[in-house]
């Protein structure tokens, strides 16, 4: 099966609707399907993977610890637009720890965000094949 | 790349974010509340450029509903579903502003 | 051109599924294939056989069903997520008779299936559009 760019493009917050939940689900499935694999964190969408998220104020499921096994789905490429961090007052170290282990560099361990200007962000969208919205 | 935008500048961000993220190459088509953005407004100047440039386009069906046909900023092209098909074929890979 | 389509939001809420329809049946009219059309989140609500518009509004479920998209075979390309599908309480046959639930309301153009579908339907065509809020 040829291999294409799929970019799942977050710019939503967590709890307030369904939709960031659910691309983590489609996320989740895309990686049995060995296609490339980005996903990108803009507007309130960079909130999905601040670190110290607590629900049990709200009685809702904390997914947010799922976002770590992402490296284990060899999904490493968490692009996160330093624009929309700083108009939020946030920046890379209030973001969750997020690694993968590089199997082309004896395995060590790496960070999957990539904090990056709108510009960087810009020239990686146009290299994509299919983007899914959330 | 086709950007379709669906909501209004004055409601949501979406348009702000489209056009800090697309490319030389891209169009974008306002659909749905995006079709406001394509109205004479307060925020015509955000796209101005792009018009003039002949890159912004808004679906003819959701202009007309609101009422709007008649106040359109410059160099807006008019689009039916079928000219939306065209643009996707034409465009490469589409990104909705959702 | 092969096109697959992502619905997200339910109908008579969100224009968004009356877009999707009306983007798809342009495909269609205008020679290219749909080859699915993916509902999910709330969009899983758009296959409900139980949907009742009053008379003088448009039937969302049937104009969906009457574009007719399905496979070789003639299984319905009207693709529902299943776990989407479930919290929502939407469920074919098997899901209610799995489930000890004494009902069923998805309608027959539609079908139930996994989110790999939506992957699969990304891999296989030209064009992936998103339609949602």
């Amino acid at each position: 099966m040829a291999t294409k760019k799929f970019m799942y493009l977050n710019r939503r917050s967590s709890f307030g609707t369904v939709y960031a939940i659910e691309s983590l689900e489609v996320v989740l499935i895309a990686a049995a399907f060995e296609q490339d694999v980005s996903l990108a964190f803009m507007d309130d969408g960079v909130y999905q993977i601040v670190e110290g998220q607590e629900t049990d104020g709200i009685g809702m499921k904390n997914f947010s610890k799922t976002f770590h096994a992402l490296g284990d789905y060899d999904i490493n490429k968490l692009y996160v637009s330093k624009e929309s961090l700083e108009e939020r007052g946030l920046s890379e170290s209030d973001l969750m720890p997020l690694v993968y282990e590089d199997e082309d560099d004896d395995w060590e361990e790496k960070p999957s965000i990539r904090v990056v200007t709108n510009d960087e962000l810009k020239a990686i969208m146009s290299e994509q094949d299919v983007c899914l919205s959330f | 790349m086709l950007h379709t935008v669906n909501k209004s500048s004055f409601e949501r961000n979406s348009l702000q974010s489209c056009l800090n993220t697309i490319d030389d190459s891209s169009v974008i088509l306002f659909i749905e509340d995006g079709v406001i953005n394509a109205a004479n407004n307060a925020n015509s100047s955000m796209i101005a450029d792009l018009a003039t440039e002949g890159r912004i386009f808004a679906l003819q069906g959701d202009v007309e509903a609101r009422g709007i046909s008649s106040k359109l900023a410059d160099n807006i092209k008019l689009v039916d579903y079928a000219g939306f098909v065209d643009l996707v074929v034409e465009h490469g890979t589409a990104v909705s502003w959702v | 051109m092969k096109f697959a389509i992502q619905v997200n939001e339910g109908p008579y809420q969100h224009q968004a599924s009356d877009t999707a329809f009306q983007f798809a049946k342009a495909a269609i009219e205008n020679g290219h294939e749909v080859m699915r059309v993916f509902f999910y989140h709330d969009g899983v609500n758009n296959a409900s056989r139980f949907t009742l518009p009053p008379q003088d509004d448009r039937h969302v479920v049937n104009n969906w069903a009457s574009l007719d998209i399905k496979d070789a075979d003639g299984n319905p390309e009207l693709v529902v997520c299943v776990a989407a599908a479930l919290r929502r309480g939407m469920l074919d046959e098997s899901e209610a008779s799995k489930n000890s639930i004494d009902g069923n309301n998805i309608h027959p153009a539609f079908r139930i299936s996994g989110l790999g579908q939506l992957i699969e339907a990304g891999i296989q065509c030209d064009r992936l559009v998103v339609f949602g809020d």
